[in-house]
């Protein structure tokens, strides 16, 4: 039987991680896939770490992701990549938005920002892609579009066909953004 | 059709298929996307009541006048509702009842971590415990289905990674919503000692004939496979167990009170060993041992947080059980580096920027005042910087605590204040305000009131002016009930102006009789709330003496030993140009001011 797929993300409240997970969804639903989704968002909106599981394959049991077996990561914010890159499954995928977003203890000065995030990953056995996904996301015309291009980085490494992705873009977003969002989707889908 | 849905989204479908009329209930994170779902359909009426006992209450009597009923809270909230939910049991139901209580192991976002299935238990109810969405829904009706043959309200309890994990869900046409006639029948319904007597025994009758049901109902049911190791799995655990052990026997159980004794016999002898997997508390395991069954369970998992896959494995390979291949350890390469690296800085929650109760916790802390806090979002003033909250124990609890603290020590009652939001005040925290007049304190409370309930997004509540489905409602005046229930000195600030929260809180602290401050001020989040200029930094003045960062605002840091203010997340509230002696923080567009 067909491996479950484990992806997970994860960000920092605000950063549209919730509706990446949707988005995601909604296209492994219409490519046949049996599916089960976790989130844990409670303290989110306050800036507190946000992250979402998504498993999909042919049965799927268990809604969680355990440490080293997530086939691919999709990080919002470079230092929860390496928050979370213990539960990458070597040799899996990590695409990484090349975002800080300093948390109240580095805000005050009780802690320091690690500088090196990037360079710690990469030491790990992870494919690791870095991408400036704000910038391109400001680029498009909004940069509450950055989820939506690291979406399309990783939609183009996942067994689900484009227009599946386009159509649950459609779906997800709201109208008035689908233009900026599809744009995003594209240049993330072709880097 | 099949749809993706969270288990919180599936309970409100499975309450709209089977017929729910009427649902009540209080919000609570893991609970309240339920009720925020039912009320999106039509035909139905679903209300925030003011506190779990009360939505009880009112889900009791909606059941009495034949309708079919929801009520929903996080498992906190069953303490709440405890004292109707208790003698409920007594009285049954007209139209079926299902109490949703949803548990919240490993505390995402709760201050204890209990496990309900315990209420039904002592109480004598039914309890169904489902696994994913489609069993979460299938089970409100099946649920109804119990309730209205046994008379009885039933239990379903959920757990975080039930209610907030998406699944799929076979969708059906609503149900028809239909309300069961109304007979008086007061043996039933009023519960004096000689009708309580009654009901007492009716209550063991229908435990027998649910004990029976329990045997034979496709909520449990056994899959059997490798007889060497017989599992008996509850709720998400089910799910963990067929992951790790994929080959072995088991016995799910999706009732779990009472349960199916011969069934549970019937497995046992089947297997050489038996096994026990489930969350939190020892429940099924403590009653299969009283059957005189041999099992493992607490012995190999932890009795407290959650459980996983993950887990689970490492416990069972520690026995020496074999589990499925992907959970043996394999390379770990990954792993080491992740794991060799420093501590990260954590990402704790934080009051929001433009929060406009950060400068009353700012105030508090400056006068070194003893804070009895609450549950809410200004439960993050605890956090550092602010640091300003000294209890925090359950809904409703600051204005009694302060008050015990009083009575202990008069010297420490005249440095303390409680603090509550306004929806918590609404909740329980008026009869804690009774008592501190009626048991002559002096306590200050600061009602922190923000028109809305925050910390779980944004539910309305008694005193907003909206009701849950969106019709407005008359506001609840906060001065006048403080003043009703005999308070003499109330008085109402804006948090925006810290000179006067920082005078107001003096002056009623220093009274030797109880104040109420409320501190009124919409929150920052909501969607009618515009947001001004941001504040900017003028380098030449700033001479970087960190005064503003002792906000703990998340929009200001300090870069390069310069203050920085975030021009996307600064909402502009200005507390920070107050605190400023050198004027070097100023709203864009007022430099030459």
């Amino acid at each position: 039987m067909l491996k479950p797929l484990n992806i997970l993300l994860v960000g920092v409240g605000g950063q549209g991680t919730i509706l990446a997970t949707r988005i995601m969804a909604k296209a492994a639903q219409d490519a046949g896939y049996d599916i089960k989704v976790s989130e844990i968002k409670g303290m989110s909106q306050r800036g507190g770490s946000v992250v979402t599981q998504i498993r999909l394959g042919e049965k799927v049991y268990s809604p969680l992701i355990s440490e080293g077996k997530a086939d691919a990561i999709l990080a919002f914010e470079k230092m929860e990549a390496l928050r979370w890159l213990s539960h990458l499954k070597d040799g899996g995928s990590i695409i990484i938005n090349d975002q800080a977003i300093p948390p109240m203890p580095v805000l005050t000065g009780a802690t320091v920002y690690p500088a090196d995030c990037l360079e710690r990953v990469q030491q790990s056995t992870a494919k690791t892609t870095i991408v400036d996904a704000l910038k391109i996301a400001v680029q498009c015309g909004n940069p509450k579009a950055a989820n939506v291009v690291l979406v399309g980085l990783l939609a183009k490494r996942l067994p689900i066909a484009k227009e599946l992705w386009i159509n649950a873009l459609r779906v997800r977003v709201p109208e008035k953004f689908i233009d900026i969002n599809l744009k995003a989707f594209e240049e993330g889908y072709s880097l | 059709m099949k749809e993706l849905l969270s288990g919180n989204a599936a309970i409100a479908r499975g309450a709209y298929e089977a017929g729910i009329s009427v649902a009540t209930g209080y919000p609570g994170t893991p609970s309240t996307e339920i009720l925020e779902n039912f009320a999106k359909y039509p035909d139905i009426y679903a209300q925030w009541s003011p506190n779990e006992k009360v939505a009880l209450e009112v889900g009791a009597g909606a059941s009495i006048a034949g309708a079919r009923v929801l009520v929903t809270m996080k498992h906190v909230g069953v303490n709440v509702a405890a004292d109707p939910l208790f003698t409920l049991a007594y009285t049954g139901v007209n139209g079926g009842l299902i109490l949703v209580s949803a548990d919240d192991p490993g505390m995402h976002s709760s201050q204890n971590e209990q496990d309900n299935r315990y209420y039904a238990l002592v109480n004598k109810m039914p309890c169904l415990e489902p696994a994913d969405s489609q069993e979460a829904k299938d089970m409100v009706g099946l649920g109804l289905e119990i309730s209205e043959q046994f008379d009885t309200p039933v239990m379903l309890r959920v757990t975080t990674r039930v209610s907030h994990s998406q699944s799929f869900v076979e969708m059906k046409e609503p149900g028809t919503r239909t309300l069961r006639p109304y007979a008086k029948d007061p043996v039933k319904y009023v519960m004096v000692p000689a009708h309580g007597r009654m009901r007492r025994v009716f209550l063991e009758e229908r435990m027998a004939k649910l004990q029976e049901y329990s045997e034979n109902c496709p909520l449990n049911t056994i899959e059997w496979g490798d007889k060497n190791i017989g599992v008996i799995a509850s709720g998400i655990s089910y799910h963990y167990a067929k992951e790790v052990l994929p080959q072995a026997s088991i016995l799910k159980l999706g009732m779990t009170n009472p349960l199916p004794e011969k069934l549970i016999r019937e497995f046992a002898a089947g297997v050489d060993s038996l096994l026990v997997i489930e969350e939190l508390e020892p429940f099924l395991e403590l009653q299969i041992r009283a059957m005189g069954i041999a099992l493992k369970g607490k012995e190999m998992l932890p009795s407290y947080g959650e459980l996983s896959s993950a887990l689970i494995a490492k416990a069972l390979m520690q026995e020496g059980i074999e589990v499925a291949e992907e959970f043996r350890p394999m390379g770990q390469a990954t792993q080491e580096v992740a794991a060799a690296a420093e501590p990260l800085p954590g990402r704790p929650p934080v009051m929001c920027a433009g929060c406009p109760h950060r400068g009353v916790f700012y105030t508090l802390k400056k006068q070194k005042l003893v804070v009895s806090g609450d549950i809410g979002c200004y439960t993050l003033g605890s956090l550092s910087p602010l640091s300003a909250i000294d209890t925090c124990i359950c809904m409703g609890a600051s204005i009694g605590a302060a008050l015990g603290m009083e009575k202990a020590n008069p010297e420490m009652g005249r440095k303390t204040v409680a603090v509550i939001g306004d929806s918590t005040f609404l909740h329980s925290g008026i009869t804690g305000l009774m008592d501190v007049v009626y048991n002559g304190g002096s306590s200050t409370v600061l009602i922190l009131d923000n028109r809305t309930t925050a910390m779980t997004g944004h539910q309305e509540n008694p005193a907003t002016g909206a009701t849950l489905m969106g019709n407005p409602a008359p506001a609840v005046d906060l001065e006048a009930i403080a003043r009703a229930v005999g308070v003499k000195r109330v008085r109402t600030v804006d948090p925006m102006q810290l000179s006067e929260i920082d005078r107001a809180v003096k002056e009623e602290v220093a009274a030797a009789e109880p104040s109420v401050i409320i501190v009124r001020r919409p929150c920052a989040l909501l969607k009618n709330n515009k947001t001004p200029e941001p504040i900017e930094v003028d380098e030449t003045l700033c001479i970087n003496c960190g005064m503003c960062m002792k906000l703990g605002c998340p929009a200001i840091s300090r870069q390069e030993g310069k203050v920085a203010i975030s021009t996307i997340q600064c909402r502009g509230c200005g507390l920070c140009v107050q605190l400023c002696q050198k004027g070097a923080l100023k709203k864009r567009g007022e430099q030459n001011a």
